[in-house]
């Protein structure tokens, strides 16, 4: 039989209406409380009361509870009282468990206005800036009790790290660098060859290699994948109890946990800066033979011409300043990480998105000085 | 006799401006097993956190020896730390290492020992907890009762004063934390350490405990103090009442229906 309900009004006394439900009321009540209430023609009158009877319900569950729940907690706002004595002895129980304790207060939740927000924003940023700074500040005195000998980094430690951070990251570097300068050739071929001077590709190639592609690429798939797993491994120890486990031994953290991650970083993202320029000069060259007549070793002779030192310099100072960027946005963001899983992929994020933006920042500060020193 | 190794004196705890205890008094004599008891969120971790240095008291003095640990401008010095051992909540074992390099870490970090003489009292602190055997293993490749006992191994590898833990018995089944108490008991016994516990099992509080405090949540300080079986008899406050007498009324309920 399927659900229903029936109001009935009482002509004997106007103030007592009764409810009776009948049928099968299982699996979401199509019937909300509001409509029954609209059913009910009770005086809204204090001490009127809603007789429930439930007495020729075949089946209910926890959806007619919740029903009748919702349905009590109107007729209370309007002080109107209900009688349960018809229902079975089970809905009474759950209703009875489920008014035990009165519902909180609930705090109504006030919109913030556009300055309430810039504010608050405003304060919090006051104080990551001050975090940040003091973060940046702690891993300069541990650099500096690294270099003195005052503290020490494990070997183990370090030599996994640096292999996670720089043979590991190998092939996809390789991906990345090889197509980048595979797109450089061919958007340059199709301008040069207007000129006839397809060789120069080499040239624009193997710069813009050296100066900008292969640091940036570098830089943003370390921040993508090494930024990304400091940041997880410190923020799940930090969840997990280990960081202050160091602490209570009066270790640094710092000197423990940031040091080995940051020196790994700082020599690795040079190297595989090389290494990413050299993937992409082969990736131009491929362009350069099969679709410039270009053979191998006049491509690479040209790029051998054009290339300076100096690109090769800001290329790898770009490398490591880089690598100094995303160590600190890693482990900063891993070491404040909060105290939940939610706040560890939290910490991932900022450390991926902050890393690159830090990268890109710095990137047009190279521009810049490059363009005032004229180098 | 000599002074208490721990005083508590006029101790506040505050995250910012929310009070979380205040005006807490009370010293923890050596060989005591010193019991912080309270309800859920009433304060019981800060105040384990402020003893070993991880959490700055708004105000009042932590006295270890006499000295106040929070004493300095900057972070509980090093000689104090090396008194003491920690264990947490979830063990804390660092989860990179093996249980080995979790126990030598800190003897290579506080003792001269030479690297054959950390092996040797390595595998003597895995063996006392029952863990010979285990040296090479991780911490994730072992039970939750085995990475307690683990963390315990590295809580008493510097043979502390003072061992410290925070609910040692939190996720183990009864029997598991039965033995971790016994554990406790016999280290206390030859290691002639004082304990200083977090809990609110009742079980351990009663079979080992041997004083206490109480914490409340409402009040902000602590209502009762003593042996938690005086405790028991002598408070008269309700929350202290209902918090010890919890299976005692569960019982009355059963015999009702």
């Amino acid at each position: 039989m399927k659900e229903s309900f029936k109001a009935l009004l009482d002509d004997s006394n106007p103030k007592r209406s009764e409810l009776i439900f009948s049928g099968n009321w299982q699996e979401r009540s199509k019937t909300t409380a509001r409509e029954l209430l609209r059913e009910l023609t009770v005086d809204h009158q204090i001490g009127a009361v809603v007789v429930i009877n439930a007495s020729k319900l075949s089946n209910w569950d926890s959806s007619f509870v919740a029903l009748l729940y919702a349905l009590i907690l109107e007729l209370e706002e309007k002080q109107i009282d209900c009688d349960l004595s018809n229902c079975d002895p089970g809905i009474v129980k759950l209703l009875e468990l489920a008014r035990a304790v009165p519902p909180k207060e609930k705090q109504t939740s006030k919109r913030n206005t556009i300055l309430e927000i810039i504010g608050k924003r405003a304060i919090k940023f006051r104080k990551q800036s001050k975090d940040v700074l003091e973060f940046i500040g702690e891993c300069a005195v541990a650099t500096l009790r690294l270099f003195t000998g005052r503290s020490r980094v494990s070997r183990d430690d370090l030599l996994l790290i640096l292999k996670e951070s720089g043979p590991d990251a190998l092939p996809i570097v390789t991906l990345i660098s090889l197509l980048v300068g595979l797109i450089l050739a061919f958007i340059g071929s199709i301008q040069l060859r207007q000129f006839g001077a397809q060789i120069y590709v080499a040239d624009m190639v193997g710069i813009a290699m050296a100066r900008e592609m292969a640091p940036i690429m570098v830089g943003v798939i370390m921040a993508g994948r090494t930024g990304a797993a400091f940041a997880a491994q410190l923020g799940t120890m930090q969840v997990n109890e280990e960081i202050d486990a160091l602490r209570t031994l009066g270790l640094s953290p710092v000197d423990v946990l940031v040091m080995p991650r940051m020196v790994s970083l700082i020599l690795m993202l040079p190297v595989l800066t090389l290494y990413g320029l050299a993937a992409g000069i082969l990736g131009g060259s491929l362009v350069g033979f099969m679709a410039l007549d270009v053979t191998f070793w006049q491509y690479i002779y040209r790029t051998w011409e054009a290339v300076q030192l100096v690109d090769m310099w800001i290329g790898l100072s770009k490398g490591f300043v880089f690598g100094i960027l995303v160590a600190i946005c890693g482990c900063y963001f891993g070491m404040k990480c909060g105290r939940n899983a939610s706040s560890v992929g939290l910490a991932a994020t900022s450390a991926v998105v902050s890393g690159i933006v830090c990268i890109v920042i710095s990137d047009a500060v190279f521009a810049f000085v490059c363009n005032i020193l004229e180098i | 006799m000599s002074a208490p190794p721990l005083q508590i004196e006029d101790l506040t705890m505050a995250y910012g401006p929310t009070v979380v205890q205040r005006d807490l008094n009370f010293d923890i004599k050596k060989g005591d097993i010193f019991i912080i008891m309270g309800g859920s969120g009433c304060g019981k971790s800060t105040l384990l956190k402020s003893m070993i240095g991880l959490i700055r008291p708004a105000s009042g003095k932590i006295l270890y020896k006499q000295r106040d640990i929070w004493d300095s401008e900057d972070d509980p010095s090093r000689s104090f730390l090396r008194s003491f051992g920690v264990l947490y909540q979830r063990g804390a074992l660092w989860s990179a290492r093996t249980l080995a390099e979790n126990v030598a870490l800190p003897l290579e970090e506080f003792s001269d020992y030479s690297p054959a003489e950390i092996q040797e009292l390595v595998s003597l602190k895995l063996a006392l907890v029952g863990l010979a055997g285990y040296e090479n293993h991780l911490p994730a490749e072992i039970s939750g009762g085995m990475q307690k006992r683990a963390a315990l191994a590295r809580a008493i590898s510097l043979d502390p004063e003072i061992l410290f833990f925070d609910e040692p018995s939190a996720g183990l089944d009864p029997i598991t934390s039965r033995r971790l108490d016994d554990l406790i008991l016999q280290l206390r016994d030859t290691l002639g350490a004082t304990v200083v516990m977090v809990t609110h099992e009742l079980a351990s509080i009663f079979a080992i405990g041997s004083n206490g405090v109480f914490l409340d949540a409402e009040s902000k300080t602590m209502i009762a103090q003593g042996a938690p079986r005086e405790m028991q008899d002598n408070s008269d406050h309700p929350t202290v009442q209902e918090f010890l007498s919890r299976s005692l009324s569960e019982g009355q309920q059963n015999n009702e229906h």
